[in-house]
C-alpha cells in the first residue's frame, strides 16, 4: 500500500509526508524524480533518511527521523514553513487518520480520554495543501473500520480527503461517498465492502489490483 | 560606538523567572529545544507555570523535567504525542493543556512579537479548537479570531551568537525559536558558539540582536542534544 500510495506522487510537486505511515513513502519515490518533499518542522528538500551514526543532530523531518539535505535544500523558522503550507504552495500531503468520513471529513488528533497527541501541523495541512490524501490501515486494533459515514473522533478538517489507500483498497472518495478504486492482490471486492462501515461504490468490471 | 553586551550566567538569566510566570520554549523535537535552560528552571524550582512549546518533547528530557518535578500548570501546544506524561497529567487533570493548530501557534507568536493584536485565519473553524472564537467575515471569507501570543519569558536555542544577542540558528533548529525570540518581555538565548562582535556577518543573522535581551554560553552540551537512538 505504501508503495502504491508513492505512485500519486508526480513529477514538480511539493510534497508533504504526514508522520506515521506516510513517511515511510519516501522509500518508494525514485532517487531520479523530480519532486520537493516538505516537512513542517523547516525543511524543503528531504534527502533520504540516514542512519544515526551519520546523522546531524539538529537535521530532523516532524516526525522526528533524521534525514539529509538534497542540492537545494532550504531551512526556514514554522511562521514561514506554515505560510508554504497556507499560501498554498503544497501540491500534496500524505497523512494518517483515525477515521475518514464518506465526504472526506478527517480526524487524526484526538481520541477522547484515550490517546489526544494533538493536531500538530495537521490541521493546516488537511484543510490547505492541494490534494489531502490518507494513508492508513483499513480496521483499527479492535477491529473497526476507519471508513465511516460521519467521523464520531474530533475532526481534524472537513471535506478534505479525496482519496484514501489502506492495506486492503485504494477508495476514493466522490460527490456520492467512497468508490472502489484499487483493490489489494488476493482480496475479494467482499472483504473490503465488509470491512467498511459505510456504503462504497464498487464499479462493475475488473478493478486494478495493486 | 560599540554595541552592548548581554552575556550573563545561567543563574542569573533563570533566576529571573518567578512562580506563574508565562515561558515560551524553542524547539521541535530535540533540535532547537534550549535543554540546558530548562534544566536550570527545573533546579532552581518557579512553580505554577504557563509552558508555550511546540511539543513536550519524550520523556526524559527537556519539557518532561519541568511535568515531573510538578511545575507546569498550563501547557500551550500543538503536539505531546510521544510524551505519555503529558497526555497522563492532561487526563488527570493535574495539568491544562490547551492545543493549538501548529502554523497557528507559530503566527500567533509572531503577532505578538511584530505589536500586533492577533491574526485572522479559517484553521481549525470546522473543529472544537474554533468553538467559541470571535468570527470576522473578510470579504466572503469566514474567519476567526486567534489573538497574539506573548510571555514574560522566552528560552531559546542558538547554533552561533555574538554578545549583543544575535542569534543564528542551526539546520532543523530554527522552529519556533525566531518567533518566540521577539514574543517575550524578556529573551533568554542560551548558544554554541560564541562569536566576537562583527565576526558573525550581518547578512545571515537570523533573529537580530535587539530582540534578545540575555545571552548565555553553553560551556558543554548535555546528552539531551545529541542524536535520539530511539
Amino acid at each position: 500500500m505504501v508503495a502504491r500510495a508513492a505512485r500519486d506522487i508526480q513529477a514538480g510537486m511539493t510534497v508533504n509526508l504526514g508522520i506515521g505511515l506516510p513517511t515511510q513513502v519516501i522509500e518508494y519515490i525514485a532517487p531520479d524524480m523530480q519532486v520537493c518533499l516538505h516537512s513542517e518542522n523547516g525543511i524543503a528538500g528531504i534527502g533520504p533518511a540516514l542512519p544515526y551514526d551519520a546523522a546531524d543532530r539538529n537535521l530532523i523531518d516532524a516526525g522526528g527521523a533524521y534525514v539529509s539535505p538534497v542540492g537545494g535544500t532550504s531551512y526556514f523558522d514554522s511562521t514561514v514553513s506554515f505560510a508554504l503550507v497556507r499560501g498554498g504552495r503544497l501540491d500534496l500531503t500524505m497523512l494518517g487518520a483515525f477515521q475518514v468520513s464518506m465526504r472526506g471529513d478527517l480526524a487524526n488528533w484526538k481520541i477522547p480520554g484515550l490517546f489526544t497527541p494533538g493536531a500538530g501541523g495537521g490541521m493546516e495541512l488537511a484543510q490547505k495543501a492541494e490534494q489531502v490524501l490518507v494513508l492508513t490501515t483499513h480496521t483499527d486494533r479492535k477491529g473497526r473500520s476507519k471508513l465511516v459515514q460521519d467521523c464520531t473522533l474530533p475532526l481534524t478538517a472537513r471535506g478534505c480527503v479525496t482519496r484514501v489507500f489502506t492495506d486492503m483498497a485504494v477508495i476514493d472518495i466522490t460527490p456520492n461517498g467512497f468508490a472502489l478504486s484499487e483493490i489489494a492482490q488476493g482480496l475479494t471486492t467482499d472483504d473490503v465492502v465488509n470491512a467498511t462501515d459505510a456504503p462504497l461504490d464498487v464499479p462493475s468490471g475488473g478493478i486494478p489490483v495493486f | 560606538m560599540k554595541l552592548p553586551d548581554k552575556t550573563t550566567t545561567i543563574l542569573d538569566a533563570i533566576g529571573e523567572i518567578t512562580d506563574g510566570a508565562s515561558v515560551m520554549v524553542g524547539g521541535f523535537g530535540v533540535p532547537g529545544t534550549p535543554f540546558c535552560l530548562i534544566n536550570e528552571l527545573v533546579r532552581q524550582g518557579a512553580k505554577d507555570l504557563t509552558i508555550i512549546k511546540n511539543d513536550a518533547n519524550e520523556s526524559g528530557m527537556g519539557i518532561d523535567h519541568l511535568l515531573k518535578n510538578g511545575q507546569v500548570a498550563r501547557l500551550i501546544t500543538t503536539h505531546i504525542g510521544l510524551n505519555p506524561r503529558a497526555i497522563e497529567m492532561m487526563n488527570a487533570g493535574d495539568i491544562k493543556v490547551e492545543f493549538c493548530a501548529q502554523g497557528i501557534l507559530a503566527e500567533r507568536i509572531r503577532a505578538a512579537g511584530a505589536g500586533l493584536a492577533g491574526i485572522l485565519t479559517d484553521i481549525g473553524i470546522d473543529t472544537e479548537l474554533g468553538v467559541g472564537k470571535q468570527r470576522v467575515d473578510v470579504g466572503d471569507r469566514t474567519q476567526m479570531v486567534e489573538t497574539a501570543l506573548g510571555a514574560d519569558f522566552a528560552l531559546i536555542h542558538a547554533d552561533r551568537a555574538d554578545p549583543f544577542g544575535n542569534l543564528c540558528y542551526s539546520g532543523t533548529a530554527q522552529n519556533f525559536n525566531p518567533a518566540m525570540a521577539m514574543a517575550a518581555n524578556v529573551v533568554i538565548a542560551e548558544f554554541e558558539a560564541l562569536h566576537p562582535l562583527g565576526q558573525l556577518s550581518p547578512d545571515i543573522i537570523h533573529t537580530p540582536g535587539p530582540f534578545v535581551d540575555r545571552v548565555v554560553e553553553l560551556t558543554e552540551l548535555t546528552g539531551e542534544y545529541a542524536v535520539v537512538r530511539r
